[in-house]
């Protein structure tokens, strides 16, 4: 099971936790001027390093609060997110 | 091509005797006609029916690792096609018609056995959507039943079936045609099949980067070397994305662990393979007697091949509150695999954005059981520079159309 470091709560067990996938995916500045396939990779595509990635988690049994994070997606080591 | 000819193989319920060996280990030559990236399941039964049903031959699968070692070797092994569209329903009931005679085909025990799946329903809604992709199915030509509780209680006398269980089962979909292989004997037969037909098996061949002239790519980069290639083919599952990224386009994939485990062997004491969506376990026993238990993916991303302990915990508890008898069982070992997955739980099967690449992705969990039919109409695409019609609905353009297969929740698969 992950360890995962909640900025508010500190050390807690993945079971507290609910994963947000990939973290800063931003709605369309100007949402009328996107195509289908931009539509498509804003609604479907995510990234899926092999490697470090920048990704969401929710403390639902716990603070309930988002934060981001940096995760290895093979050791699965955090690191502090990139300011 | 003496080296390539047949090789007798015993044919029957036991397990065939260990023969010198099955293909030989070739160096990689400087080009091929068509590439195939990925030596498991998938590719393999892609090279075996370009070389059968086509006369292409001059194919090379590469593998990073050896062969049929990733998810081909970590699945659990069930094979049904009680999906619940009508695309999913026409390339899985393809796959189990092949599976039907693939032993035959092959000439090697593959260890099929059609002891058939129940998918319990625990709740009203399980019911609902039980019945009716009974009937979608029914309306496909595949053979579905629904149980009553009594009725499931026949198939599988071990199944507590009592109402007062905090998940009840209120029913079930039944596929008498469903069941399990041994999912090694499946991959050697396809290896052995492709290399007595000329295709080369490289292993210890991993894909670095891709040379392309313009928009078409010419080869792959690879640590034995560079080799030339007319067509590349992408069948390498949870590792497609990264495939992608170094071919200069993204997939909707994300890859995530995948675990199950087995227990220790046991007398035969399940013939049937049950599985649940609510409570999320599906299990069968294999020929030699291990219970096999399959979970639902971890949630973050992950290429570790292992996941969360609190998942095994998970599923562990469902089958045993689903199977009394089992906790007295030990588990044996437990074990990830990493699984590319799509928004809709549909594949991607067809052309690649870059000229002369195709892709076989998105299987998520459920690739095992799709073996032989995407190998044949992924090596038609192949072939014939089109999508087979069975892989036309699957192609990566659906995510812009919006013409999504979704499958999520409703194709009786436990995600």
């Amino acid at each position: 099971m992950l360890r995962i470091d909640c900025p508010w709560c500190g050390p807690r067990d993945e079971t507290e936790f609910r994963y947000g996938g990939q973290a800063d995916v931003f709605y369309p500045e100007d949402p009328s001027s996107l195509d289908d396939a931009a539509w498509a990779e804003y609604v479907f595509v995510r990234g899926n390093p092999k490697g470090w990635f920048a990704e969401r988690w929710v403390h639902v049994a716990g603070c309930r609060r988002w934060f981001n994070t940096e995760r290895h997606t093979v050791t699965y080591e955090f690191r502090e997110a990139a300011p | 091509m003496s080296e390539r000819s047949e090789r007798t193989v015993r044919r029957s319920d036991e397990t065939p005797e260990h023969p010198d060996f099955l293909w030989r280990d070739p160096e990689p030559r400087r080009h091929y006609d068509v590439v195939i990236v990925g030596a498991g399941g998938h590719g393999l039964a892609t090279a075996y029916y370009l070389a059968k049903n086509h006369g292409i031959t001059d194919v090379a699968v590469l593998e990073r690792g050896w062969l049929a070692g990733g998810n081909m070797a970590r699945n659990t092994t069930i094979i049904r096609s009680n999906y619940l569209w009508d695309e999913s329903a026409a390339i899985y009931e393809h796959a189990l018609k092949l599976w039907e005679g693939l032993e035959d085909d092959l000439g090697y025990p593959i260890r099929f056995s059609q002891r058939g799946v129940l998918n319990l329903a625990h709740n009203l809604g399980d019911v609902r959507e039980g019945r009716r992709r009974v009937n979608a199915n029914r309306l496909n030509g595949v053979d579905a039943e629904w149980l009553t509780p009594d009725e499931v209680k026949k198939v599988c006398p071990i199944l507590n079936t009592s109402p007062d269980v905090r998940y009840p089962v209120l029913g079930a979909t039944f596929q008498p045609r469903a069941g399990i292989a041994k999912h090694d004997y499946v991959a050697w037969g396809f290896a052995r099949g492709a290399y007595q037909r000329g295709v080369d098996l490289i292993q210890n061949c991993e894909v670095h980067g891709f040379r392309r002239d313009g928009e078409r790519v010419v080869g792959v980069e690879t640590s034995r070397g560079f080799i030339g290639a007319g067509a590349v083919a992408l069948s390498a599952a949870g590792h497609t994305s990264v495939l992608a990224e170094q071919l200069g386009f993204r997939l909707p994939l994300q890859s995530h662990p995948l675990q199950a485990l087995v227990s220790e062997l046991l007398e035969q004491v399940l013939d049937t393979v049950v599985m649940s969506n609510s409570v999320h376990v599906y299990v069968s026993q294999a020929h030699k007697g291990e219970l096999v238990l399959g979970a639902g993916i971890d949630a973050y991303n992950g290429y570790g091949q292992r996941g969360s302990f609190h998942v095994i915990e998970q599923q562990m508890a469902a089958a045993v509150e689903l199977f009394p008898i089992f906790s007295r069982a030990h588990v044996l070992r437990t074990w990830g695999g990493i699984v590319d997955v799509s928004p809709d739980a549909s594949p991607i099967i067809g052309r690649a954005p870059v000229d002369g690449v195709y892709v076989n992705c998105g299987w998520g969990t459920g690739g095992f059981k799709a073996t032989p039919g995407v190998g044949w109409v992924y090596a038609d695409t192949i072939a014939h520079g089109r999508p087979h019609p069975l892989a036309e609905p699957f192609a990566l353009e659906r995510f812009v159309t919006g013409a999504l297969i979704d499958e999520h929740g409703a194709a009786a698969v436990a995600h």
